[in-house]
């Protein structure tokens, strides 16, 4: 008895191995691609800043977490709160959030109307979706620049139809950044938002609207309940990236519209501020992976109640 | 069943399916029927007759090409299915996944707008109906199939509706389960005193449960009756074979008078049987018998036909004998067992076969 335990163990012990090896090339990607480098910009962090960028190396000091929020008067050392600082992290923010829940006001009609299409053209449908992908994004948002600048094809048509006399100062603004988002995220927000609605059993709506309930009702009660899952992936998935988004603030917001991702940037670039770039950036990672927190949290109550 | 005012009456009612290019299919042909109130009204026939479509049109999930649906006496075809006081039973049951038992009973009650108290005393009233009083906070995934079913029909009957529409409801359970069902949904019935129209395929199911069936083929109702006329008096060879075994034996007739004919077979002996309504036939027509409306006789006896004991298969509660008929064509008659009588024929036995009076029945067609 005691031989066959000793087989088991060992075969146990050979598969724990085997699995590991397997395992051993994507683990060591992950590490020097990915960990690694966070590990150093963790350090720069709490390094001393070079006088010309760069850090010097192995002087310690906090001085780039208190950049995060706090600022020095020059002349009298006094600590007040970064307002400037703060004012980029509200609106990345709120511009994320405001991207968010655009593309889901846009993409959940669009993903309703392909998961009810007959699957022929439900397929062309998706395939319409993904075609943005196809272009670089640097690309993608020169061209929306060129649809709202100044002299661009909106303001050119408003013009000639005499509906305006000056035109409309759309580029440079949140909302040119929001729009740029939601034009680049939306197919974020449809795909998973589609993959969850293909999977509803509409036999339940016409339950639902046997049972009185309306149109409206029946979305409310019925629809967004079920879908909820993928309400949330595709949330988490255009919420992330628009919170780090670079390009496209940079491209329409132009120089003052600042986000969070700018922003890092210029402490690497112009600022010369490499360990407040570097808290910046893992202030903007833990507020991703609490927003990511906030997720898990949600499906795994919502998941018991799916089965 | 009072023979009451009308529940549902369908006036001419024509659904076409446009399919992709040329092929539009035609589910229902100029249906009209009427549905009484407190009947339980069964529509029977095989896949893609039409049925469920005629179900869907009442429910409002589809709406006619053609025709008119009244439900006492007002035309509803045009209004969508919430601002029908009609609820249905899904083949799938179709319970919402994300609420419970007593959620799920709820809904339609909620989207009403009835206040709370009223709405959970009615909860608790059409739990105990459908005994699953200790079961409301369950999701509707941990329970098993016949208790889905229980909850379906709870949360259907909560609203009460005037009409009820069940689509193949039993059709997931297994036999035990289906028979326990069957009984329990006549008991609902009878305690409700609301209208049921019943889906189903199953003609053993409509025969022990209806009060009337419409046995419907490719978009058309062939026949509406008592199951006892269904079964006895078939118009159509379609009826006559859907709904169980028959004799079928070929005639001329010869003479009719007030719902029966004489006709003569083509065996040789005459017969009378009934005529199917409103039909005159003439010349060459065809006769069903039911196995169990006919007996042997004794060789040399009278018999309205002979011929030769082909086969005997014993089933249990009675046996079935295969004749082969002397001029051509086969017979079966069925015979109660019993553990006195015991077997008195023998396969090559010569018998001779006597119908019941009324037993035999002129087809339509």
């Amino acid at each position: 008895m005691s031989r066959a335990s000793d087989v088991a163990e060992t075969a146990h012990r050979r598969d724990i191995r085997n699995r590991w090896l397997l395992s051993a090339p994507a683990l060591v990607i992950i590490f020097f691609a990915a960990i690694g480098p966070l590990f150093v910009v963790l350090l720069y962090s709490f390094m001393v800043k070079g006088d010309y960028g760069d850090v010097k190396y192995w002087q310690f000091s906090t001085e780039g977490w208190f950049g995060v929020l706090f600022q020095r008067d020059i002349f009298d050392d006094t600590v007040t709160l970064a307002d400037a600082n703060i004012q980029i992290f509200l609106r990345s923010v709120r511009l994320s959030l405001m991207t968010t829940l655009a593309t889901l006001v846009f993409g959940f009609p669009t993903a309703y109307f392909i998961a009810t299409r007959p699957q022929r053209t439900r397929e062309i449908w998706l395939f319409l979706i993904t075609i943005p992908f196809w272009t670089n994004l640097l690309i993608r948002t020169y061209a929306i620049m060129e649809v709202i600048r100044n002299e661009g094809v909106v303001n050119s048509i408003l013009l000639k139809t005499g509906i305006i006399q000056e035109p409309v100062q759309i580029l440079f603004t949140d909302f040119s950044i929001m729009l740029g988002m939601v034009y680049v995220y939306l197919p974020l927000m449809v795909l998973p938002l589609y993959a969850s609605m293909e999977k509803l059993d509409f036999r339940l709506v016409e339950a639902g609207y046997d049972l009185y309930a309306t149109r409206f009702q029946v979305l409310r009660r019925i629809i967004i309940p079920l879908v909820k899952p993928g309400i949330i992936a595709g949330s988490i998935l255009v919420f992330i990236p628009a919170l780090g988004a670079y390009v496209t603030p940079r491209v329409l917001g132009g120089g003052k519209n600042l986000m969070l991702g700018n922003f890092i940037e210029l402490q690497f670039g112009q600022g010369r501020n490499w360990p407040l770039g570097s808290a910046l950036s893992i202030t903007l990672m833990l507020i991703v992976m609490a927003a990511l927190l906030v997720y898990v949290r949600s499906t795994s109550s919502s998941g018991a109640s799916h089965g | 069943m009072a023979a009451g005012r009308t529940a549902i009456e369908a006036k001419r009612v024509t659904k076409v399916f446009q399919g992709a290019g040329q092929d539009a299919v035609k589910a229902l042909d100029d249906v009209s029927v009427s549905i009484l109130e407190n009947e339980f009204f069964t529509l029977l026939g095989p896949s893609g007759c039409g049925k469920t479509t005629l179900l869907r049109l009442i429910a409002g999930f589809d709406f006619p090409t053609d025709g008119e649906i009244m439900l006492y006496g007002e035309d509803i075809a045009p209004l969508p299915p919430f601002k029908r006081p009609v609820n249905t039973v899904f083949q799938s049951y179709a319970l919402f996944p994300h609420m419970t038992v007593g959620q799920n009973i709820s809904f339609g009650l909620e989207m009403l707008g009835k206040p709370r108290a009223e709405i959970d005393a009615r909860v608790a009233e059409m739990l105990q109906l459908v005994r699953m009083e200790e079961l409301k906070n369950r999701k509707t995934s941990q329970i098993s199939g016949g208790q889905q079913q229980r909850v379906a029909l709870a949360r259907a009957l909560a609203p009460q509706p005037k009409v009820l529409l069940l689509d193949e409801p039993l059709s997931a359970l297994d036999y035990k389960l289906r028979k326990d069902m069957q009984i329990e949904l006549k008991r609902l019935q009878h305690e409700t005193g609301i209208t049921f129209v019943f889906v189903t395929h199953d003609q053993e199911e409509a025969l022990t449960m209806s009060d009337r069936i419409a046995v419907m083929s490719k978009g058309k109702i062939l026949q509406i009756g008592s199951p006892r006329d269904i079964y006895d008096r078939p118009a159509e060879r379609f009826v006559a074979n859907f709904i169980g075994e028959t004799n079928f034996l070929e005639g001329e007739v010869t003479g009719t008078k007030a719902g029966s004919a004489t006709v003569k077979l083509d065996t040789g002996a005459a017969i009378q049987a009934g005529l199917p309504e409103g039909a005159v036939p003439k010349g060459h027509v065809s006769v069903v018998v039911r196995p169990e409306h006919a007996s042997l006789t004794a060789a040399g006896g009278k018999a309205d036909l002979a011929g030769t004991l082909d086969n005997i298969v014993y089933f249990g509660t009675d046996t079935h004998y295969h004749v082969k008929l002397d001029g051509g064509g086969s017979f079966i008659i069925r015979r109660q067992n019993s553990h006195r009588a015991g077997e008195s024929h023998a396969i090559g036995d010569h018998v001779g076969i006597g119908l019941e009076d009324g037993a035999a029945q002129v087809l339509r067609d």
